[in-house]
Formats: C-alpha cells, sequence, structure tokens
C-alpha cells in the first residue's frame, strides 16, 4: 500500500492532464476563435459592387465611395466626446448609444459608429481622426443611381442585420447586401468577394507582419456587372404615364419572356434609400399605408382581372370543343340561369355575335354560355372545375410565376375543394352557375399584374411562354438558366389562338377599343372593367371600378406584351386602355403618334378617386 | 569510469531526460524567437543561445556526477546539506534582487538561485538521515528531526519571497510516508486541503453544518457498536475551528493578490485583463492548437507574445499550442514515463539511502509537473515554479540534472552494494 500511494497519484495526475488538455484544445473550439481575435488582426477590402445596366446598355446603377466610422471598443482610450460629436455632427446621446451597442456586439471586432460619410465628410474627418484611438475609418462602396425610376426592380442596398450575419459568416457588422430587388435576388453576383489580410499582432496590438507570411491572405474580387431586360426609356415613360394613378403596368417580350418596364405606382427615387439618407426615407415610406410606395403592384397586386379573362375562357372553349367560332350566341342585356332567373349584367352591344365580335365587344352572355358548357360537359361541376382550371394555371395564373424578382404573389384560381369548402359540400350541392362570375373574371379569380402580362405573352405565342425574368446577361454573358430559356407549354392546340388574336385584333377595329388605335401598328388587346369593394367602418362598399387592359402588338410579330392596371380608374378603355397604346407606341415606333392620348393620361389624376373613401362622406363611384 | 558501471546506468531514464531537455529547447527556441533577429546559437543575449549553453553545461555536471564515487553522496550528505543552508542564508546578504525576489547570487551576465540546488541537498540529508540504523520514523522525536530537516531550507526561501519553491518540499511526504510515516498524517493532509477549498467556495457554515450532519448518519448507523460519541464532538471542534481560521486567514491575513488567485481558479472571479490574464492568455493559446497545433514556431499567441514568461514558468502553453494535443499529451506521458521509471528504480534499491533519495526525486519532479501543468493549464492557482527540464534557467536545469543523476549514479552502483 505504501508503495502504490505516488503510483496512483502521478497516474491519476497524468489522466487529469491528459482530460484537461483534451477539453482546452480539442472540445472546446471558443479557444480558437478568441486565439483568432488575440493575435491576429483582419482587414478587409472591399470590392467594387457590379454595375446594372439596362437591356440597351445604359448604365442605370454604379458606385461611389463612401466611408464608415468604425470602432474597435477595447481599443478605445478617453477622448474629447464634444469634438468628437461637432466632427461627426452627431448628438452625444447617439454616440453613447452606439457606443454600447458596439461592445455588446464585440469588444474586439470593429462595428459601425457612424455608417456612410460623403467624400467631404471624411477629408474633413481625416485629419484629425488619429487623435481618437480605437477608432478608424472603413472605405466601403454606395451605390449611386443613374436613373431616377425602376426603383422596385434595382431595389436598394443596407447594412447587414444580426440575423443575416447569423445565417451567413461571410457578412461582419457594417457590411453592405442587397434588400430588395435586384439587388437582394443577384447580391452573390454583385457583391464580389471581399479581400482579406491578416496581420499578427503582439500583446501590446502592434503589427508585427503578414500572418504566416500572407499566405491565407487574399485579394478582393470585383463583383460582376448585371445587364437587366428592362428598358430604361420605356420604364421611363411608363412611370411618367403613371404618375398620379395607383396600378401597374407590366410589359414582357414574348419571344423571350424578358420583363421590359415593371412599373409600380406611386413609388420613390432608388435614391432616397442610399446612405445615411435611407433609414429616415425608408420609415417615411414605410409607414404610408395608403398610397404604400413599397408596395409592388405590378408583382404584389392580387386584383380581379375581369374582361382580359374572357380570351382564356374563349380558349378553353374551343380547346374543349364546346363551342366553335361560328357559333352565334344571344344576349338579352345579360345571361339568366338558375331557376330563380338570376342575372349576370352586361352592357348594350349587337347581338347575336359569334366568339370573333363576341370578344371585341366583350359579350358576358357569350362567354357565361361558353365557360358553363365547359364545365357542364364533365358528368360532375367538381370534374369541370378542375379541369377547367386546369387550363387556366397552364398560363401561369393561380401559383407563383417563379420570377427571378424577390416578391411576388400566387393570384387565385379556384378548384373544386375552394367550392366545396365555400357550400359545405356534400351537405350542399354546387352547379357551374354558382361559379359563373368565372366566366368574366370576376368572383373568386384573382392575378397579378406579371400574371396577366405573361398571360397575354402566352397568347401572343400562340400557346407557349418563357418564364419572365429580369436578369438578360451576367458580365455580358447572356443567362442559361433552363427555368428561362426553355419554353412552358399551355394546354391550348396552337390553332385555338387564331380566332381569340382575331377577336382581340377587333377590339381594336370595332370593340371596346377601337379609339386606341395606333396608326401603322396592328394592336391586340382585351378591356377590362373590375369591379371590387373595400370595407368602410365594416360595411361592405362597393369602390369605382379597377381599369384592366392587356395587349400584344405587332400582331403579326408580336414584340411586347403588356398588363396595365389601374386602381379605380373605371372603364377599361378609360385609362389603361390609353397607357397600353402609349406604351405599344412607344417601345414599337420609339416615338408617340397619338399625341392626344399622352395629353390625356398626363393631364389626369385619380387622387381626388383614392381620396373619396376616406374622406369619411358619402360618395359616387364610376363617374 | 569503470566499464560495468557504464552498463548498469539506466538508460531508460536517461533517454527521458534528453527528450524532454530536447524538446524543451525547441519550445523555447520557438517562444523567444522574435521576427526581426537572424538566428545565432552564439548570440549569447538571445535566450535560445544560453540555453543551448545551459544544456552544455549540464552535460558537464552529468559526467561529474557519474564520475564521482557513489558514496560520496552519501558520506558528505550532511556537509552538502549545510553549505546549502548557508548558500540560502548567505542570500540575505549578497543576493541580487530579480523582479522583486532576492533569490540570486549574480556572476556578471550569469545569476546562479541557490534554492535549486537546495532540493537536491535537503534530498540527500534526508536520506542521511532516514537511513541511519537508530533512526525510526515511527517515534515522535525522529518525525521531528525529519520535518526540521525539511522545513529549515524551506523556511529560508519563505522570505526570499518565493513561497512557490519553498511549497516544493512538501514533496518530502512521499518518501516520509514510504519509509513508514503513520498514515493519519496523510488522512489528516487531505481533510485539510479538503476543508480548506470546501471553505472558501461556499463557506464554514455550510461546510460545518454537512459535516455535523455525515457524523450524525454515522454515528446514527453504528448505534449498536456504541460508538465513542466524544470522539466525534471533539474532531467536529477541530473542522469548525480550521474552517473559521481558515476563513479567517483568507480574509484577512492574505494579501488580496493570493485572494484573487484562489478566487479565479475556484470560478468565484472572472477576469481575464488584470491577476487571471497569464492563466487566460495560456489557455487560449494552449485552447487554440487543436489536435496538432499550429506548428513549430508557427504560434500565433506564442508569436505575439501574449503569454508572460512563456519561456520559463508558461513554457508548456507553446508546447499546447504549437504542437496541439497529442504534443503536449505526448509530454505530459513523458514525465509520467519518467517519474514512473524513478519510483521502480527506488523500490529495487538495496539501501534505504538510495531508496528514499529516489523517492525524493520523484516526490520533487512529480510537485514541480503537477503544480505547472496545473497552473498552466488553468487548474490551480498562479503558483511560479517551473517546468522541470523544459522551462528556462540554468539553475533550475542544472538542480534537476544533478537531482535526477545523483540518483541514476546511485542506482548504476546498487550492484556493488550488498
Amino acid at each position: 500500500m505504501r508503495k502504490l500511494l505516488l503510483y496512483l497519484i502521478i497516474l491519476s495526475t497524468g489522466f487529469i492532464f491528459v482530460f484537461r488538455l483534451f477539453y482546452l484544445q480539442v472540445y472546446d473550439t471558443s479557444y480558437a476563435t478568441l486565439s483568432e481575435d488575440n493575435a491576429i488582426k483582419v482587414i478587409y477590402d472591399y470590392p467594387q459592387r457590379g454595375d446594372i445596366y439596362d437591356r440597351n446598355g445604359k448604365l442605370m446603377v454604379t458606385n461611389q465611395p463612401s466611408y464608415d466610422v468604425m470602432v474597435i471598443p477595447r481599443e478605445l482610450k478617453p477622448f474629447d466626446t464634444i469634438e468628437f460629436c461637432k466632427l461627426l455632427n452627431i448628438e452625444k446621446q447617439k454616440l453613447v448609444k452606439n457606443l454600447k451597442k458596439a461592445w455588446a456586439y464585440s469588444p474586439r471586432v470593429p462595428s459601425v459608429i457612424i455608417p456612410q460619410l460623403t467624400k467631404n465628410e471624411y477629408a474633413y474627418l481625416q485629419e484629425k481622426m488619429r487623435k481618437f484611438n480605437g477608432f478608424f475609418i472603413q472605405k466601403r462602396s454606395l451605390r449611386n443611381y443613374h436613373t431616377d425610376n425602376a426603383a422596385n426592380v434595382l431595389g436598394y442596398i443596407g447594412e447587414v442585420n444580426n440575423a443575416q450575419i447569423k445565417k451567413d459568416p461571410y457578412y461582419l457588422s457594417g457590411d453592405l447586401i442587397g434588400i430588395d430587388g435586384v439587388e437582394k435576388q443577384y447580391e452573390n453576383i454583385l457583391r464580389g468577394e471581399k479581400g482579406v489580410k491578416r496581420i499578427q499582432k503582439d500583446r501590446f496590438n502592434r503589427d508585427i507582419g503578414p500572418y504566416k507570411g500572407g499566405r491565407y491572405d487574399t485579394l478582393p474580387v470585383n463583383g460582376k456587372d448585371l445587364t437587366i431586360t428592362l428598358d430604361a426609356e420605356l420604364q421611363a415613360y411608363g412611370q411618367k404615364l403613371m404618375a398620379n394613378k395607383r396600378g401597374g403596368i407590366v410589359a414582357i417580350e414574348p419571344s423571350t419572356g424578358e420583363i421590359l418596364a415593371l412599373v409600380t405606382a406611386p413609388t420613390y427615387k432608388p435614391e432616397l434609400l442610399v446612405g445615411r439618407k435611407r433609414s429616415p426615407n425608408f420609415t417615411k415610406l414605410y409607414y404610408d399605408t395608403i398610397a404604400k410606395p413599397l408596395f409592388d403592384r405590378g408583382l404584389q397586386g392580387e386584383y380581379p382581372p375581369g374582361s382580359p379573362f374572357k380570351t382564356i375562357n374563349a380558349l378553353i372553349g374551343l380547346q374543349e370543343n364546346v363551342v366553335n367560332t361560328e357559333e352565334r350566341i344571344y344576349c338579352r342585356l345579360g345571361y339568366y340561369y338558375g331557376s330563380k332567373g338570376q342575372k349576370l349584367g352586361c352592357h348594350s352591344h349587337p347581338t347575336p355575335l359569334n366568339m370573333i365580335p363576341g370578344i371585341a365587344h366583350s359579350c358576358n352572355a357569350y362567354f357565361a354560355t361558353v365557360y358553363r358548357r365547359a364545365i357542364e360537359k364533365y358528368d360532375t361541376p367538381q370534374e369541370g372545375i378542375d379541369n377547367w382550371r386546369r387550363h387556366v394555371t397552364s398560363f401561369g395564373l393561380g401559383n407563383y410565376l417563379g420570377n427571378d424578382l424577390p416578391v411576388g404573389k400566387k393570384g387565385n384560381i379556384p378548384d373544386a375543394e375552394d367550392y366545396n369548402r365555400a357550400y359545405e359540400y356534400p351537405t350542399y350541392k354546387w352547379y357551374a352557375t354558382a361559379t359563373i362570375s368565372n366566366a368574366i373574371g370576376q368572383g373568386e379569380v384573382l392575378a397579378t399584374p406579371i400574371q396577366l402580362a405573361n398571360m397575354t405573352a402566352a397568347i401572343a405565342n400562340k400557346g407557349f411562354y418563357f418564364t419572365p425574368h429580369i436578369l438578360k446577361a451576367i458580365d455580358g454573358q447572356p443567362i442559361k438558366e433552363e427555368q428561362f430559356t426553355i419554353p412552358k407549354q399551355t394546354t391550348i392546340d396552337r390553332e385555338h389562338f387564331d380566332p381569340v388574336i382575331e377577336g382581340m385584333h377587333q377590339v381594336y377595329v370595332m370593340g371596346t377599343a377601337s379609339h386606341l388605335k395606333s396608326p401603322g401598328i396592328n394592336i391586340c388587346g382585351k378591356t377590362g372593367t373590375a369591379e371590387n369593394f373595400t370595407k368602410i367602418d365594416g360595411k361592405k362598399v362597393q369602390l369605382t371600378d379597377h381599369s384592366v387592359f392587356i395587349a400584344f402588338a405587332p400582331k403579326e410579330n408580336p414584340q411586347i406584351a403588356l398588363c396595365v392596371f389601374v386602381e379605380n380608374g373605371y372603364y377599361g378603355a378609360r385609362y389603361a386602355g390609353r397607357m397600353a397604346t402609349l406604351m405599344i407606341e412607344k417601345h414599337i415606333k420609339g416615338e408617340i403618334t397619338r399625341k392626344d392620348l399622352e395629353n390625356w393620361v398626363l393631364s389626369h389624376s385619380l387622387e381626388e378617386e383614392y381620396a373619396k373613401p376616406l374622406s369619411g362622406k358619402p360618395f359616387k363611384i364610376n363617374q | 569510469m569503470p566499464k560495468s558501471t557504464l552498463a548498469s546506468i539506466d538508460w531508460l531514464t536517461v533517454l527521458l531526460f534528453l527528450l524532454l531537455v530536447g524538446f524543451g529547447w525547441m519550445n523555447i527556441y520557438s517562444a523567444s524567437l522574435e521576427e526581426s533577429n537572424s538566428f545565432s546559437i552564439f548570440d549569447f543575449t538571445q535566450v535560445y543561445s544560453r540555453q543551448a549553453l545551459f544544456i552544455l553545461l549540464s552535460v558537464a555536471l552529468i559526467v561529474i556526477t557519474q564520475a564521482i564515487e557513489a558514496k560520496f553522496y552519501e558520506r558528505f550528505a550532511g556537509l552538502i546539506y549545510i553549505i546549502s543552508l548557508l548558500s540560502l542564508l548567505g542570500l540575505f546578504v549578497f543576493g541580487k534582487t530579480i523582479s522583486g525576489a532576492t533569490s540570486w547570487y549574480s556572476f556578471g551576465s550569469f545569476s546562479l538561485q541557490p534554492s535549486e540546488f537546495a532540493k537536491v541537498a535537503t534530498s540527500l540529508a534526508l536520506a542521511k538521515f532516514l537511513s541511519e540504523m537508530q533512526t525510526n520514523i515511527g517515534l515522535l522525536k525522529d518525525q521531528a528531526k525529519a520535518f526540521l530537516i525539511i522545513a529549515l531550507p524551506a523556511l529560508f526561501i519563505i522570505p526570499q519571497p518565493d513561497p512557490g519553491s519553498a511549497l516544493v518540499y512538501a514533496a518530502f511526504f512521499f518518501p516520509l510516508y514510504r519509509e513508514g510515516l503513520a498514515a493519519i498524517y496523510l488522512i489528516i493532509l487531505f481533510a485539510a486541503a479538503f476543508l480548506f477549498i470546501a471553505t472558501l467556495i461556499f463557506n464554514p457554515i455550510i461546510v460545518i453544518t454537512t459535516i455535523a450532519i455525515v457524523m450524525i448518519v454515522i454515528l446514527f448507523k453504528k448505534r449498536k457498536q456504541k460508538p465513542k460519541i466524544r470522539y466525534y464532538l471533539l474532531s467536529l471542534i477541530f473542522v469548525a475551528g480550521f474552517c473559521y481560521s481558515v476563513n479567517y486567514i483568507f480574509n484577512n491575513v492574505f494579501e488580496q493578490r493570493h485572494r484573487d488567485r484562489f478566487n479565479i481558479v475556484l470560478g468565484k472571479e472572472v477576469d481575464t485583463k488584470g491577476i487571471g490574464y497569464n492563466t487566460n492568455q495560456s489557455e487560449i493559446a494552449i485552447g487554440s492548437g487543436g489536435w496538432t497545433g499550429k506548428g513549430w514556431k508557427e504560434g500565433t499567441q506564442t508569436k505575439g507574445g501574449f503569454v508572460p514568461e512563456q519561456h520559463t514558468d508558461y513554457i508548456f502553453s507553446t508546447v499546447g499550442e504549437e504542437w496541439g494535443f497529442l504534443g503536449a499529451s505526448l509530454i505530459v506521458i513523458l514525465f509520467i514515463l519518467l517519474l514512473l521509471r524513478i519510483l521502480q528504480l527506488a523500490e529495487r534499491q538495496k539501501t534505504i539511502f538510495s531508496r528514499v533519495y529516489g523517492y525524493s526525486v520523484a516526490g520533487i519532479l512529480f510537485t514541480h509537473f503537477a503544480i505547472n501543468i496545473g497552473m498552466v493549464t488553468g487548474l490551480l492557482p498562479t503558483i511560479g515554479i517551473p517546468l522541470p527540464f523544459f522551462s528556462y534557467g540554468g539553475s533550475g536545469l542544472w538542480g534537476f540534472t544533478l537531482l535526477l543523476f545523483i540518483f541514476i549514479k546511485l542506482d548504476a552502483n546498487r550492484v556493488n552494494e550488498w
């Protein structure tokens, strides 16, 4: 026993030490990072963010230098706070607050104290910076916009938040990241790669040369330039037309799916969200809950499409072989159905009509008949609706389009399940007539303007579409993503499109848009007047109809397909139709021949209309 | 040197010694290397050059220890002990003060630290005393004499002040115990250490109450054997007295820096800048080594000089950082092997003198090893004593070399004993 004591103590000490070493060196990995913080200073070299060009090579977004005042809290020494605040033009409370935040983030890692100084502010400060230990200036680059338009498409950049830093270790406090639009969608391409320099420090925090001879240092890689599909001029013109109105214009090139213009109104100038101005301006835009300037109506606005949707029902009727182009259908100022003599109203027009003039005059009775037949062709209304839905969704309606912009909405195309639920099937039964509003694009049907523009492109292409997209080329190399380069087929056979297209052409010849012709261009279009409601003090109140228009041109060789949507603009040809003609002229001719239309649109405002439901007084609609 | 003696040297111990010294020098080289200076082994302002010189001189010492007749050590143990004590006393007159401690004699640019040699002298003296025919360690009188032999040098070292080096003299408990010191000393020692730590972590009342409850439980279970309750009461009173005096001494006699050192290890205080800086930096350096380390001369903490005293007391943190878990564990294993080998050799000695001396060597080396690595890895409070064969310093290296090689000589000579 006496011989064993020291043996045992020695052995157990050995075990304890090996365990302790294992804990320190292998199990607890935090020491490795502590040592990095301790002994190695990491300096980042920020790359140039990629520029953004429009489809014609016009520069839209580039960079300007900016300077952040950074702090490493543990290196702070007492300093003249009053002078410092004066230099930076900030309040002392704010400085104290930001310093506290920086301590909380990390005493060793730099945090931003004052972001994004301009060149002039920087020049003034640079001289005096050495007086303030622990502070230094980090050069970054800010966006510099060469356009006042397309803020909703381009998006903006801002400082990363803590959640983003946690998610992606590439980002450090104070780094900039794309927050919306193309900047967000293509952040990884635009940002490039930071360069890293590691510098070995001694315990006095002095640099003693590059860490491991610079073996781990990297050079910054500049971001790549993007060419987007937007036509800056068309975009600007669209925004000009939309001034004082609310709504969206989405224009697509049918042969490629490229988005030519994506207008939302009201909107804001992109430069409002640059640098130090961003925060107050963003707050202002964010809290404007009435006009909602940050809401992209072209991508996110879900509206009842109204009459343009009739083109799809015509195509389904032909495909399902429940109507031919010759059959004439009577309209007695509406469509009567059901045992109680319910009526789907219509306006006055020649009757009876076959398909082409039916489209041109937008006859509700015609499409109600066709729609009902398409549903009732099947044994049960459930089968009929689901089959109808299959056709409709093949045009990209009722679900996310899969475009390359970070926001979007599904819209709504109802299925049998929806109606079963609504009518409490099988307790109660429902029939095709219960869904008759779908015939004219009202009722449960909802679509976003970009979905309608895409649907129009599919009609122009006679049966297929390319998923709409905003990216055209990276560093001059055209994109190759199959998502955007392989066409998607609709369920409608090619030959059925000709009569529908002819009907849309007749809209301009003898129909609802005959006064909107553009000399020399055969336009095909369809007006829409969509009823809509709001709630005032809990009561459902009808508002002035939305003015909707879809069109493509030229008929023979479509170059542009678009959807114009003007909230509360009354009938389709009034606002949306005029704008559609003007956009088409602008794109195809490059100039405006219908100055009369242009003057009318530019001189009319809908602000009064938008004020009505907020006024608290009774008001009239559709004036 | 006769050929037979050379062959009977325990070469395994020598090999372990050489590995530790060689690896130690590599780490001292890395820890003291400065980026700007070019390597020159003959530039004796450089720490690594000086250590290389110390190693060479220690080889000369080894030759001398082996050349001397083994009987010399036993015969002159008393004289060596007295000279050693005088050299410690002489410090009070001629000593040179380096960083607050008057522990050195200065000869030009080199200094000698007599306390490093006093351990050898004390080991020899204790071995001599215990091996004498009339000594009986079971007797209180002889116990007192043995304690005096051990305590005298320690008492001279404490006021230098160098309490760390004095603490090492506790290592002599191991040979005493091996030679028959009653186990009650051991139990009291451990109980005292346990109570000391428990009192600091909790407080006297909690500790005393807990022990009282334990005693009551034991009494209750043994009630049929009619235990003598007054013994239990007496021990409880002793425990209470001890706890309160620890509490009193800690709060009123200790200086703040001592309190801080304990509080940091006990986790009662977190301080990474002031007193806890050394330990914290040392843990960071070791912890950042990972499995295999950053490579020789590649340690960022070592290069940056973040760990104070890294080439002396904290040399093991360089091992941890640059050689990782594998390297650091290897060193721990080498030390354990060396210590166990020494114990094994001690047990095969035929004379009490050699055996006691062997146990002293193992005890001293173990105490240094345990306290040093315990401190560097943050398990023990900061107690500044070197890691044998590893830490920079001539006196230390020579002291340990003498200590070990005198034993190797004694061991090699055992065949001539009968």
